[in-house]
């Protein structure tokens, strides 16, 4: 080796590498801690643009409910949370993408999905692929957690169920339809996967229920369809004594409104789950009285004052804003997860897992003031769930027949053996 | 498919009248957007997919002025009017920068601007969906006739909404601007050698695009729900029917949205799940059968 190659090392270099070693050993506590107090970052990947944008809002506002409330209590050792909400456009291939993304490039710990259902799907396989620890905060399709073969350890479900609602609402409209001998029924429900599923599971707990039932007619709107005369004239042409419908959002206020004109609940008695939402509930200018609905979030069901209390924050946080479905199921969702980090001191999505598996929270969203993240299946469950009939004014819906959870579980169980799922 | 169901209505009047009421409506509100997308592009020919959302705009507008005045009728025309301007504005600022071009650079042109006014309404009007609420006037119960089943409102919507057709039939077929505009749609060149302000004419199909479109939402949101990206349905059926009446005719706008309108009416009680397979399948049998339409002129 000749001398122009060989490396210099003067007095004033090994002066400087002294210099640098003693800032370092100095720096050094302030370097770790500040590593230790890097944000706990969580990749929310939901709905922001279009006709379904707001899923995004109400999803990262239910969360932040919980997150802001563990960084203000220090976080873990200082370690705060930092929510990235990123736009999907409801598309699951975008979905997927981003999560990826967050995982990969981002350094997100952990990952909830605030899409749809069709992202969910996809998602599961994310959180599949990367172990990392993914709650579902608003997918409804029963499957998604259900069936075996799709189950992930390190994912869970925070959302309401299908199954349980339509074990909720057959039954209570069962009582209903033996009451007023409602023998003769008809569907109106969405064009896939969802509507389909639920109409399905619908009948057949109110058949179970009340065994005169007979479903005469179904109709089957597209998703996002503006106009829904031709359902209208074909439910008043088939004439049932009732109709039941899992309409939901932007659809189900202009079913409403377009029924209204024809008279439709003065001449049929009307099932449609979703309405019970305070975006259904304020939307509707003349909200038609005495339309059977189930619970999807009412600030007085449960009946507590917890409840009432959550929803008053909510609502002083965010402008007056009425809280959603989404926004309990995301707040849920995010208190497994900060109770996880906070028993367990560790951001491992294997540990967190663990921890959130057949855990038990205190939240007013449960029966009883509980929810539960059943082991096994990682689902939520004991979420109060109930159906009744509105009203034009506030509380929109004032006497919720509650389900008992009890049966909800029975039928759920008899449910995932004709299923094959156990 | 029930067709037995079909048959039973057809020869029941109730059932007729019903139906029929329900495809006139679906199909009339249609066609003012749809009459739109035709004119755009049989003069322009410019494929304007931002029409769903000039018919946004305009169920929107309505339901602000709506809000601030309570009154119906100056929400519907505040509709028109204000995307009529919007439409001004958007054919001079940006669609003209792209007249001649590749029919993909337009296409991008008009999505970009779909994203932008959605994300526009998200902003001003919020992500939630927005009820107009039915105006008091049409609060009342459904007319009852021969046992068919026809509300109040759409009795008024028809009749509007084919006083509009009139008018705008009116317009192209009778008057010298008509004649301008059937003769820009042929021969472009010729009319400007001819002394007349192609660029004025353009845009002003643009305003009378908007206007419609705009009209449409506005006297459409008492029955419809208002949310962003809610004019992407309404485009896509506008431009089945330009396909099955004829790029360019007004006419043929009227008749293809009257068959799709009817076809979802009646396809509704014969085929329920196939209403909207119906539709398309109609556009191809049109295709194949009158590649140019049912009014439209063969091409040279």
């Amino acid at each position: 080796m000749t001398s122009r190659n060989r490396p210099h090392v003067g007095r004033r270099s090994v002066l400087k590498g002294a210099g640098a070693a003693a800032a370092t050993a100095i720096a050094g506590f302030p370097f770790v801690s500040r590593a230790e107090n890097k944000p706990i970052k969580i990749g929310m990947v939901t709905i922001q643009s279009g006709r379904f944008a707001v899923i995004g809002s109400a999803s990262s506002k239910g969360a932040l409910m919980q997150i802001e409330k563990f960084n203000a209590a220090g976080g873990l050792n200082g370690r705060k949370i930092e929510l990235i909400v990123r736009d999907s456009k409801g598309k699951p291939e975008e979905a997927t993408r981003i999560a990826r993304e967050f995982v990969n490039s981002e350094g997100c710990e952990i990952l909830f999905d605030s899409d749809s259902s069709a992202a969910a799907f996809a998602l599961q396989e994310v959180a599949r692929e990367t172990g990392v620890l993914t709650i579902h905060m608003n997918s409804e399709t029963s499957s998604l957690t259900a069936d075996p073969k799709l189950h992930v350890p390190t994912a869970f479900r925070a959302a309401r169920q299908g199954i349980h609602d339509s074990i909720a609402g057959g039954s209570y409209a069962g009582e209903i339809a033996k009451q007023k001998k409602l023998n003769k029924w008809m569907g109106c429900s969405p064009d896939y996967a969802y509507g389909r599923d639920s109409n399905q599971l619908f009948f057949k707990y109110l058949k179970q229920t009340y065994k005169d039932a007979e479903v005469i007619g179904e109709t089957w709107p597209k998703l996002a369809q503006p106009d829904y005369t031709e359902q209208l004239t074909k439910i008043l042409q088939t004439k049932p004594q009732a109709v039941y419908s899992c309409l939901w959002g932007g659809d189900l206020t202009a079913f409403i409104d377009q029924s209204s004109i024809y008279n439709l609940f003065a001449q049929m008695d009307v099932f449609a789950i979703n309405i019970a939402d305070y975006a259904i509930l304020t939307a509707i200018k003349n909200l038609p009285k005495g339309i059977h609905s189930g619970s999807r979030y009412l600030a007085s069901f449960p009946k507590t004052k917890e409840n009432a209390a959550w929803a008053a924050a909510y609502r002083a946080k965010y402008n007056n804003e009425f809280p959603l479905n989404w926004s309990w199921e995301n707040d849920a969702g995010a208190q497994f997860v900060v109770e996880a980090i906070t028993k367990t001191k560790s951001v491992d999505s294997k540990k967190l897992a663990e921890a959130i598996s057949g855990m038990t929270i205190d939240s007013p969203f449960g029966v009883g003031g509980k929810l539960t993240m059943r082991a096994g299946d990682n689902t939520v469950i004991n979420y109060a769930t109930g159906w009744g009939q509105t009203i034009q004014k506030d509380p929109f819906v004032p006497d919720v027949k509650a389900t008992d959870w009890k049966t909800i579980l029975e039928l759920e169980n008899e449910w995932k053996k004709e299923m094959k799922y156990i | 498919m029930d067709l037995s169901a079909l048959g039973n209505c057809v020869i029941s009047a109730s059932c007729v009248i019903t139906q029929t009421t329900s495809g006139l409506i679906i199909g009339l509100l249609l066609f003012m957007v749809a009459a739109g997308v035709s004119l755009i592009f049989g003069v322009l020919k410019v494929v304007n997919f931002a029409h769903g959302s000039f018919y946004m705009l305009g169920a929107y507008f309505a339901y602000t002025a709506y809000q601030v005045t309570g009154n119906y009728a100056v929400a519907v025309l505040a509709g028109g009017l204000g995307v009529a301007i919007f439409g001004l504005l958007f054919e001079r600022l940006l669609i003209s920068r792209v007249y001649g071009s590749p029919v993909l650079m337009q296409i991008l042109v008009c999505y970009g601007v779909i994203l932008i006014l959605d994300d526009v309404v998200k902003l001003v009007w919020g992500p939630d969906f927005l009820s107009f609420g039915m105006p008091s006037t049409f609060q009342s119960l459904p007319i009852l006739f021969a046992g068919g089943v026809i509300p109040v409102f759409y009795l008024f919507l028809i009749v509007m909404t084919l006083v509009i057709a009139v008018l705008l039939g009116l317009l192209i077929t009778k008057t010298r601007y008509g004649k301008i505009i059937r003769a820009s749609a042929v021969n472009p060149t010729m009319v400007s050698a001819l002394g007349i302000n192609t660029g004025v004419v353009f845009a002003s199909v643009f305003v009378l695009g908007g206007l419609l479109a705009g009209l449409a939402g506005g006297l459409a949101a008492p029955v419809r729900s208002l949310t962003a990206g809610m004019g992407l349905s309404v485009v896509i059926e506008s431009f089945i029917v330009t396909v099955i009446g004829g790029m360019g005719s007004v006419a043929g706008a009227l008749v293809g949205s009257l068959l799709i309108g009817l076809v979802r009416s009646f396809g509704s009680i014969g085929f329920p799940l196939f209403t909207e397979g119906l539709m398309f399948l109609m556009m191809v049998v049109v295709l194949v059968l009158k590649p140019s339409g049912l009014f439209g002129k063969e091409g040279r």
